[in-house]
């Protein structure tokens, strides 16, 4: 055998370069799949403890009004009732989303049809201002503004739903409008062009061929706002309120979940009934994320097969 | 009404929404930069805090603020780095790659907070570190790694193929192919989502509270020694950063000038992230002009 | 479609002249079950230009980039590759070995985004080559045998990338030519250039055969009748026939040859 022969059938460094690419590059990503794995065990363990460790049932859990964790009930009962924080997180970010998807969607028009130059040199700068204020920034001019601001039209103390809301509806702004200036543009040209011939004005062009042909993406844009409105912790912690009362109307302080495991949870004993009712509290936020993050998949899954 | 009234009245309705925006946009910055500015001076930025006396600073929270950024990136960054590559390069387009990117859209998606409790869970109370920066960082890094895969993944799949064909075609391995000529090509869209990605950990509070605390005990910036307990470098010990004083001095409600610390730190916040984005952008573009040879 | 295995009837090439021959090559891309390329049997003699012509979607790319390994990642390759008394198509070989002594250069130029000397140096360093002197000579030879080196030779710390279509693609035959290698592969190298860098092109190529061989896939008829001396026509991911270049353009055993040399295809 020659020299290069030899060369062919062994092994050389670029061999071993590649074994020691790939086990550096495995090894990254394993770590990834392992933290989330464990976050997910982790959390799930400790939050389902209230019902396996404390025999709290689920359906009390999940429909009862008091929440007092320390103490028990007159029947004996451990009082963990968390239907007000439940109802008061989906209260603020559905009223979050519903506020903002108008205005978004106005954004994202105003950005794709409407005066793209403009658009891309003002409002674009300051969506992605928007997107960088730090959440306890938005907290703060909530707390110094909006709630002194409910107060003052309508006493009380000025925390509540509608304070949260107020601040979230801001937050997510910019989230919704950025996924909605992506689902326009993905709508192809000819599209509008062929509205456009046809005779249809602006308007109709966007009523009747924009919007619905990005319907399944404007959706998933306003899905992942509300995924945001509802796990953001302490811009809501600060205007809330944080009472564990159920809401019953949007100027009373009440409390999220969020805003409950930010408040309460270095003020628990590990282990304890408390401290585990807080856990479950987290649990209910990690599977609302999934439940966001499942829906996105589905409403794209459904979008990508109709265009 | 005819078509072309609605098609006006319609877009009269647009720019009124649009304006609305823009409005609220102008008097969020307006409200940080006239009530936060006239408290940031020198000596703001140079003193200790105080929780029970007017006239504190906050000197040591912007500069735990800035070190447990350089601890994040200094771990998320590899990590990631190395995911991104895994995913650009070595994946199949298979059910388990499908797999993992799910498994990596869900860390996303986790609110800040419970990724915070899950390193309290973790770092604080199982592995009895306690409070501390490391602590902070590695939950920072959880809430990080997501995106900046993400991002690093989109700019390694910028790079055409061509470039990767060029390599293996002259006898290099995969894996050299990747660090000297991916990486380097892909390296302006890296590091501007490295940097937008440091924007976001400094304005993070949620997965601070309980990983990272909510003290700053008095640091000594003449101690170099990170395994004293008061050197400033001690990775171990509590650090209340910046973001999280602004939402502790609010709810506890002891500090008499909470409102003008809160609004000087947030104008300083903001000032921080600003430079942060332009930064990005400036560097990337010089970079990118750099690499082509353009002008 | 029966393959029509002309090398052995045609073209006698002593052994000890093949630089590189398939047998019963086939590719078969992804999942696919029909084969791209169906049973290619090719010897390729030293120090001679090869032309691969055929119209698009014949499989030349297909069957070029097989040859050097470049289809791994994409495509199964069944059949022999021999090279040096070795099958390099088995999965035991070294296959950066291989590419380092059967260099490619693609369709469009594809300079790496570093300076002009870099692109060249960067594989020869990899390869374990440190010293200087010995890099900037490699550099000026391969620069000089691609014909480049009196456009670029004040310039070497510059971009690759700010050089023109035509001075890229003659970089990145100096890139493979640095690596020393004994066979040229070049999928339609001039398909981007104009007719002067084209000539230019050609010229060089004439000029590398005194110390590789080459094989080239090329659309322009003029080009392959004007460089090589033996020309495969590919059809339908079939090799039809193959044979002395002249042969092939004059008189081809073949009717869609024929047609298809003549302009008359499709
Ligand atoms: N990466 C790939 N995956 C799947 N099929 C491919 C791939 N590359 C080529 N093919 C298929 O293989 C066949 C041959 O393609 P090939 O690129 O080899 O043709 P070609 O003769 O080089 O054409 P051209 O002159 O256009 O370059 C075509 O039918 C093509 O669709
Ligand atoms: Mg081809």
């Amino acid at each position: 055998m020659d020299e290069i022969q030899k060369k062919l059938n062994a092994p050389s460094k670029a061999s071993r370069e590649d074994v020691i690419g790939r086990i550096i590059s495995y090894t990254c990503i394993a770590v990834i799949i392992a933290l989330v794995v464990s976050i997910l065990y982790f959390i799930t363990s400790r939050g389902i403890a209230t019902f396996t460790t404390n025999h709290v049932s689920l359906w009390q859990f999940l429909t009862g009004k008091q929440w007092n964790p320390g103490t028990l009930s007159a029947n004996g009962q451990p009082q963990v009732g968390a239907l007000p924080m439940i109802v008061t997180s989906f209260s603020v970010t559905i009223l979050a989303a519903l506020v903002a998807t108008p205005f978004a969607i106005a954004v994202a028009l105003f950005m794709t049809d409407i005066a793209p130059k403009t658009g891309a040199k003002f409002l674009q700068p300051v969506i992605e201002l928007l997107v960088g204020i730090p959440s306890v920034v938005y907290g703060f001019i909530g707390l110094t503004v909006v709630v002194p601001f409910i107060r003052h039209l309508f006493g009380g103390t000025g925390s509540g739903i509608l304070a949260g809301t107020i601040v979230l509806f801001v937050m997510v702004l910019p989230t919704i409008s950025s996924l909605a200036v992506d689902a326009l543009r993905a709508v192809p040209t000819y599209f509008r062009s062929a509205s456009l011939a046809l005779g249809a004005t602006r308007f109709q062009t966007i009523y009747k061929v924009l919007l619905r042909a990005a319907m399944p993406r404007l959706l998933t844009a306003v899905i992942f706002g509300m995924a945001r409105a509802f796990g953001e912790a302490l811009a809501v912690q600060m205007v809330i309120g944080n009472a564990v009362l159920m809401p019953h109307n949007l100027v009373t302080p009440t409390s999220t979940l969020t805003s409950q495991l930010t408040t309460n949870i270095g003020n628990t004993i590990m282990g304890t009934l408390p401290n585990n009712a807080l856990w479950s509290l987290a649990l209910i936020l990690l599977l609302m994320s999934l439940v966001f993050n499942l829906l996105i998949r589905y409403i794209g899954k459904r979008g990508e097969i109709k265009s | 009404m005819t078509p072309n009234q609605t098609d006006r009245i319609a877009t009269q309705l647009i720019n009124f929404l649009v304006l609305i925006v823009v409005l609220i946009l102008l008097f969020l910055l307006g409200d940080i930069i006239f009530s936060g500015f006239p408290h940031v001076s020198w000596h703001f930025l140079t003193s200790p805090s105080s929780s029970f006396s007017a006239g504190g600073g906050i000197r040591d929270q912007l500069f735990n603020s800035l070190y447990l950024l350089v601890l994040t990136l200094l771990i998320s960054f590899p990590l990631a780095l190395g995911s991104a590559i895994y995913l650009s390069e070595y994946a199949g387009n298979n059910w388990r790659t499908g797999l993992i990117r799910t498994a990596i859209e869900v860390l996303s998606s986790l609110p800040s907070v419970v990724v915070g409790l899950f390193g309290y869970l973790l770092f604080v109370i199982s592995f009895h570190i306690g409070f501390s920066i490391l602590s902070g960082a590695i939950a920072l890094t959880f809430f990080n790694l997501p995106l900046l895969v993400r991002s690093i993944e989109g700019s390694l799949h910028a790079v055409p193929d061509s470039q990767r064909e060029a390599g293996i075609a002259l006898g290099l391995s995969n894996w050299r192919t990747i660090r000297g000529i991916i990486l380097p090509a892909a390296l302006p869209g890296i590091l501007t989502g490295i940097i937008l990605s440091a924007g976001r950990v400094f304005g993070e509070a949620a997965a601070l509270i309980y990983t990272a605390g909510q003290s700053a005990p008095i640091l000594n910036y003449a101690d170099w020694n990170p395994t004293d307990g008061s050197s400033f470098l001690n990775p171990m010990r509590p650090a209340e950063t910046l973001a999280v004083h602004i939402w502790k001095v609010n709810t506890e409600g002891v500090t008499p000038d909470a409102v003008s610390v809160s609004a000087g730190a947030s104008a300083v916040l903001i000032i921080v992230i600003l430079i942060f984005n332009f930064g990005a952008r400036a560097i990337g573009n010089h970079l990118y002009k750099k690499m082509t040879g353009g002008k | 479609m029966e393959a029509y295995d002309l090398n052995q009837t045609h073209i006698i090439i002593p052994p000890e002249e093949i630089a590189l021959s398939t047998k019963q090559l086939q590719v078969y891309y992804g999942h696919n079950q029909q084969p791209s390329m169906t049973n290619a049997s090719l010897s390729f003699p030293r120090f001679q230009i090869t032309a691969l012509i055929g119209a698009s979607g014949s499989g030349k790319s297909t069957y070029l980039r097989a040859l050097n390994r470049m289809n791994d990642r994409i495509a199964r390759v069944d059949g022999e590759i021999r090279y040096r008394g070795t099958n390099i198509n088995s999965p035991k070989v070294n296959v950066y070995e291989v590419r380092k002594h059967i260099g490619m250069v693609f369709q469009k130029p594809n300079p790496f985004a570093k300076s002009i000397s870099e692109n060249i140096t960067f594989a020869l360093k990899a390869a374990g080559i440190t010293n200087r002197q010995e890099l900037s000579n490699r550099v000026e030879t391969s620069l000089k045998e691609a014909a480049l080196w009196d456009e670029v030779k004040d310039s070497l710390n510059k971009s690759a990338l700010s050089l023109s279509g035509g001075q890229q693609q003659r970089l990145c035959i100096a890139r493979a030519i640095a690596m020393k290698p004994d066979i040229l592969l070049l999928d339609e190298p001039a398909s981007a250039l104009d007719p002067i860098s084209t000539t230019k092109l050609e010229v060089t190529l004439k000029e590398l055969t005194k110390k590789y061989t080459i094989i080239i896939v090329t659309h322009n008829m003029e080009q392959a009748s004007r460089i090589s001396t033996y020309t495969a026509f590919f059809h339908l991911g079939h090799v039809l026939e193959y044979d002395q270049t002249e042969k092939i353009f004059q008189t081809p055993e073949i009717q869609a040859t024929h047609d298809y040399v003549t302009g008359n295809f499709g």
